[in-house]
């Protein structure tokens, strides 16, 4: 096993009796087999043991910075939302309507989002911190706390989030509004805003909530680095700090804890689907 | 192609021609510290500025591309090849390997990429070869998924019946005959994934689970010098700004690709 969790802990000098006594005490001195029954033994108990080093329970610690990660994952994410489909919208009318200088603001903002998917989370989030809260000096740097504290990294956390959204988003709509119903909504003289909001976007809902689902991943993937880099108190940053220290209960209580939501997130994902639309439903009943 | 893509396929060739002939290009050793010429502002010496040992930021730039593009590509080529091999045994030949290599599919895919990769690199000591591990250990799954849904309908086409009826031999028609059908398609899905797989890497090596110091990459760079971002924006900038444009030039250039190839795949 690299980067061995007793050395990490003890310090490379330390005395070879101190060595025995730590690898006895978390018990690395078991084989392989006997130390994974262990954990799944753990698990089966819903208790995900204790960190090397402070000895806490992760169980307990998990819970605790849970809901921090949350607060930063459901922000980003009502910045994203909104956002990445008010861009789809304004670029699949661009799209539509065919003069030359709206259908360059259209080419100008699918531009804007793939920059948005390719930009690295880590950098963006110390360029925004360099420029907000240490050179204008508007927003703390780093820390947990109110909402002052939240902006940056919600924002840093949106900006990739948004520019998918805003990609897939503009693909659905423009499909929808190829398609022949669209073409009758405008025969009966409905306005453009019109057939927008109720036709459009309500038929974009059902791709759009799972392309919202499946982004929560790529939140909680973000959040380990954002959470690093803002020093935001919560999973994420946690199974950065696990990591460096070698503390492997902690990362695999924080990696398991992770996948989880990331399932559940999908399985709810998919329930939304009965609810958002009724040919769902109809399919159920012909079983 | 239109104007954009023309643009970025561009920038990636003079990006990819910078860092193999580094060497040429710069003056300075990328790893060669200097401590009269410590967090020099970027200036005609160094347009990049220097770092806080006094490395010349460009040249770090410039050799950390070989790394971070590099591992992107090997990282890639080896997901795909896993996700052909896979991809086509388990299409071709369907039934419960099929059923359960899809399964194993599922189970990977329904991970979140980054953490899963962060799991893989943990395992092993940190370095190049984790990354390329970690990258292809989750990579190739969408491509075997994408190859077996491909292979599933190449397989009803009357050539390959034809060409039964002749008595080849499975292994001919999967190599000879499917094999090449899935090709333009697996080259374009590794388009779209490139840039993917840059970001990874570099917030990989950002996290410390990458190539390890003194060896630059755009992601190790900037968080080993992040903490000087107030003193020295630069030491940070020019790093993260290469992983931008070279991603965004991938990006550009996958989709133009799959454009052309005429593929409808997200």
């Amino acid at each position: 096993m690299p980067g061995d969790p007793v050395l990490s802990l003890v310090g490379e000098r330390a005395s070879p009796e101190t060595i025995e006594h730590i690898k006895e005490q978390i018990g690395t001195d078991k084989n392989f087999l006997s130390q994974f029954a262990g954990y799944v033994g753990l698990l089966m108990r819903g208790d995900l043991g204790r960190s090397y080093y402070t000895q806490r329970d992760v169980a307990r610690d998990v819970i605790e910075k849970f809901p921090n990660t949350i607060k930063l994952a459901v922000t980003a994410m009502l910045i994203a939302v909104p956002a990445g489909i008010v861009l789809s919208v304004i670029s699949a009318r661009c799209y539509v309507s065919g003069t030359n200088k709206k259908r360059f603001l259209g080419e100008f903002i699918s531009l804007i989002s793939i920059g948005g998917i390719s930009l690295p989370v880590f950098w963006i989030g110390l360029i925004l911190m360099y420029i907000f809260s240490l050179y204008l000096k508007w927003l703390p740097p780093s820390g947990t706390g109110d909402l002052s504290f939240l902006i940056l990294p919600a924002v840093t956390l949106s900006l990739p989030a948004c520019a998918s959204i805003a990609r897939v988003s503009r693909t659905i709509i423009l499909e929808i509004i190829g398609q022949p119903f669209i073409k009758t909504a405008r025969a009966k003289g409905l306005k453009e805003r019109a057939i927008m909001f109720r036709h459009v976007l309500k038929n974009a809902m059902i791709p759009l909530v799972t392309i919202i689902g499946l982004d929560f991943g790529s939140y909680l993937n973000g959040a380990v680095l954002t959470e690093t880099i803002f020093g935001w108190d919560g999973i994420g940053r946690f199974t950065m700090e696990g990591i460096i220290k070698r503390d492997y209960p902690v990362v695999m209580g924080c990696l398991l804890i992770g996948t989880t939501v990331f399932v559940l997130i999908n399985i709810i994902v998919d329930i939304l689907y009965h609810y958002l639309d009724p040919r769902v439903r109809i399919g159920e009943s012909y079983k | 192609m239109s104007l954009i893509s023309k643009t970025a396929l561009a920038i990636l060739i003079i990006l990819v021609l910078c860092s193999v002939f580094a060497p040429v290009l710069t003056p300075y050793d990328p790893l060669k510290i200097d401590l009269d010429n410590l967090k020099e502002p970027p200036s005609l010496k160094h347009p990049f500025g220097t770092d806080n040992k006094g490395r010349d930021i460009l040249s770090r730039v410039l050799y950390g591309g070989r790394y971070s593009v590099g591992i992107a590509l090997v990282a890639g080529i080896i997901s795909v090849c896993i996700g052909l091999a896979v991809g086509l045994m388990s299409g071709y030949y369907g039934g419960r390997i099929d059923m359960a290599v899809m399964m194993f599919v599922d189970l990977i895919l329904s991970f979140p990429s980054l953490l899963l990769a962060i799991g893989i690199s943990v395992i092993f000591p940190p370095g190049i070869f984790t990354v390329v591990i970690a990258i292809a250990a989750v990579g190739w799954s969408s491509f075997a998924r994408l190859i077996r849904g491909h292979v599933l309908s190449l397989k009803e086409s009357p050539y390959i019946d034809a060409a039964r009826t002749i008595g080849c031999s499975d292994a001919r028609i999967i190599i000879r005959h499917i094999f090449p059908n899935c090709l333009p398609l697996s080259l374009v899905v590794l388009g779209l994934k490139l840039g993917g797989y840059l970001l990874t890497e570099s917030a990989l090596s950002f996290l410390g689970l990458g190539a390890q110091p003194p060896m630059p990459t755009w992601g190790s760079m900037i968080s080993l010098n992040r903490v000087y971002i107030l003193s020295s924006p630069w030491m940070v900038v020019f790093a993260g700004g290469a992983i931008f444009i070279a991603t965004v030039c991938f990006n550009i250039a996958g989709d133009a690709l799959r454009d052309k190839m005429d593929y409808t795949i997200k």
